[in-house]
């Protein structure tokens, strides 16, 4: 589903500070993958998901998503097919539109439903909204009129949730979207996020600071250091695996301790 | 008696001529969040037009035509910004001071121009006998709130919503597969395209246009815009639209009481009206400042921090 071969990205080149973001990094992810990364601080995780989506053009490498090469496509035209979440719950949604107006605007990225600039949002689509909105199972769908502003931040991820996957993506990439969010909501909104993935099945990509959540949620497990990823792990060899276990793992790989101010080694 | 009802009939008239750069500056500075200063020019560009193109006999054509030229002024900010870098304050700077030269050219590189016995919109209306005594006030609202009503009609489409949330959130736009570029282009041309038609029907209206016609006149779209949001509120798209045909007709009829009291010298104006506009941008800070002030002097009397 996505090739990743050798891209690098240095920033500030030739600068005091000139950084190696992404070094000959590649992968491969199959359709149906989920797969959690986890690193240290400035790994590159978020600089990975940033070449995905297109915030910036890659210094060399090739990124193809569905057989199709997107190396040189500006960001606007992969969202099309990539579907994204910050860890900042308010910078999905446009906060002085209302609920209705934002998913709208989200339904814009439809393919068969290719409609002139010039259509509003007609009764059916703000049904099929409703719809949506209640299985988030927070009322939402009582709410269509109301600005998106004055909703909370685990409403709002919610709802950007919904938003990036109204119409289905080829992949979702997700940068620790629950991590500003209060426990209780970060674990509903987590769940959400399991069932939607698991209902369309969607190939995911989502950088994580909690260790158990990286072995816990979806199929593969990724580390990161130095803008190369430097432990895959999937299948029966994940299956068994500790947090323990893969702090070992990380040592034994880069020759240094897993190095992130924020990392949850538990809940 | 009579001459109260015929300045607050011109206030009137004057009110809903001007309130299309209020609407204008509605579109860009409120909805897309850029302070676009083509309009200086865009206006003068749009009288020009409509004062040439009517000396040459096409009164109505004038105002389509005078608003195409106004959306290629538009078109050149939005260029220069979202392709060039320009930053999008001086990119309006840039392409004002281009339109100096353009609006020379216009008017035959004369510095103004006039209309003498040519037909205008209003010559036709007032001899087919609609609307009577009051058929300049009949057309210049009738035109207002028909371009209100297309402006509000397109900020509920598809294409109006993304320019809605570009002025909002630019990061969801792109994740909503949008080019904002493309949406502050379409924004600026429309909003250029509306100021346009505003200089169009004054320069049909007066007769004349000079080269000095629009000075300011962004400043005064401003002041229409603020005290129009200040009495009818600030709230949907609708609201929005109505606030700036009551901020630019109360404008109108503050300038009619200043001309004809003389309570401030008419000379001044400008520089009022640049102060008023200047108060109730910096209102929400000045407001803070205060509240700030306040909290550290009560906190200073109870000798704690």
């Amino acid at each position: 589903m996505l090739r990743i071969e050798n891209i690098s990205k240095t920033f500030n080149p030739g600068t005091v500070n000139e950084k190696t973001a992404l070094s000959n990094l590649s992968l491969h992810l199959k359709p149906g993958d989920f797969a959690a990364i986890i690193g240290s601080n400035g790994a590159g995780k978020s600089t990975l998901l940033n070449a995905i989506a297109g915030s910036f053009i890659v210094d060399s490498g090739a990124i193809a998503l569905d057989g199709r090469d997107i190396t040189f496509t500006p960001d606007h035209k992969r969202s099309v097919v990539i579907g994204r979440l910050f860890q900042d719950p308010l910078r999905g949604t446009a906060p002085s539109m209302t609920i209705e107006e934002n998913l709208a605007l989200a339904y814009l990225r439809s393919q068969e439903e290719k409609t002139s600039p010039f259509s509003r949002i007609r009764k059916k689509d703000k049904e099929f909204f409703a719809e949506k909105l209640k299985l988030l199972g927070m009322g939402l769908e009582d709410r269509m009129r109301q600005p998106v502003g004055l909703l909370s931040g685990g409403q709002r991820q919610a709802l950007t949730l919904l938003m990036a996957t109204l119409v289905t993506p080829k992949l979702l990439l997700l940068d620790e979207h629950t991590a500003a969010l209060d426990p209780a909501t970060a674990e509903k909104v987590l769940e959400l996020t399991r069932a939607i993935i698991a209902e369309h099945h969607i190939t995911c990509l989502m950088v994580t600071h909690n260790m158990k959540q990286a072995l816990e949620l979806g199929n593969r497990t990724l580390m990161m250091a130095d803008g190369q990823i430097v432990l895959d792990v999937s299948g029966q060899e994940r299956a068994g695996m500790t947090v323990d276990d893969l702090l070992r793992r990380f040592k034994a790989g880069t020759g240094k301790d897993l190095d992130n101010d924020r990392i949850l080694l538990s809940d | 008696m009579g001459s109260i009802l015929l300045i607050s009939q011109t206030a009137l008239e004057l009110g809903f001529q001007y309130a299309l750069v209020a609407m204008a500056l509605f579109l860009s500075y409120r909805i897309l969040d850029i302070a676009d200063l083509t309009t200086d020019g865009s206006f003068v560009l749009g009288a020009a037009v409509s004062v040439t193109v009517t000396a040459a006999g096409h009164p109505v054509l004038a105002v389509p035509v005078a608003m195409l030229a106004g959306a290629c002024a538009g078109f050149v900010t939005a260029f220069l910004q979202t392709r060039m870098g320009v930053p999008s304050i001086l990119a309006g700077i840039i392409t004002n001071t281009g339109l100096y030269t353009v609006n020379l050219m216009v008017m035959g590189w004369k510095s103004n121009a006039s209309l003498l016995r040519s037909e205008t919109m209003f010559t036709l209306l007032r001899d087919s006998g609609i609307g009577g005594d009051w058929y300049e006030l009949l057309l210049s609202a009738g035109l207002t709130i028909a371009a209100g009503a297309v402006l509000w009609l397109f900020l509920g489409t598809r294409l109006g919503l993304s320019i809605r949330a570009t002025g909002d959130n630019r990061d969801m736009v792109r994740a909503s597969s949008v080019n904002p570029a493309f949406t502050v282009t379409v924004g600026l041309c429309f909003a250029n395209a509306l100021t346009a038609l505003s200089g169009a029907v004054v320069g049909q209206y007066q007769k004349t246009v000079d080269m000095s016609l629009g000075t300011g006149i962004v400043v005064i779209g401003l002041a229409c815009l603020i005290i129009g949001e200040t009495l009818v509120g600030r709230g949907g798209m609708g609201r929005g639209i109505a606030a700036v045909m009551v901020g630019a007709v109360v404008y109108r009829a503050i300038y009619a009481v200043v001309l004809n009291t003389k309570v401030v010298p008419i000379e001044c104006l400008k520089l009022v009206t640049a102060a008023v506009v200047a108060l109730a941008i910096a209102a929400p800070t000045i407001k803070s400042g205060a509240a700030f002030e306040k909290r550290r002097l009560t906190a200073g009397r109870k000798g704690g921090r």
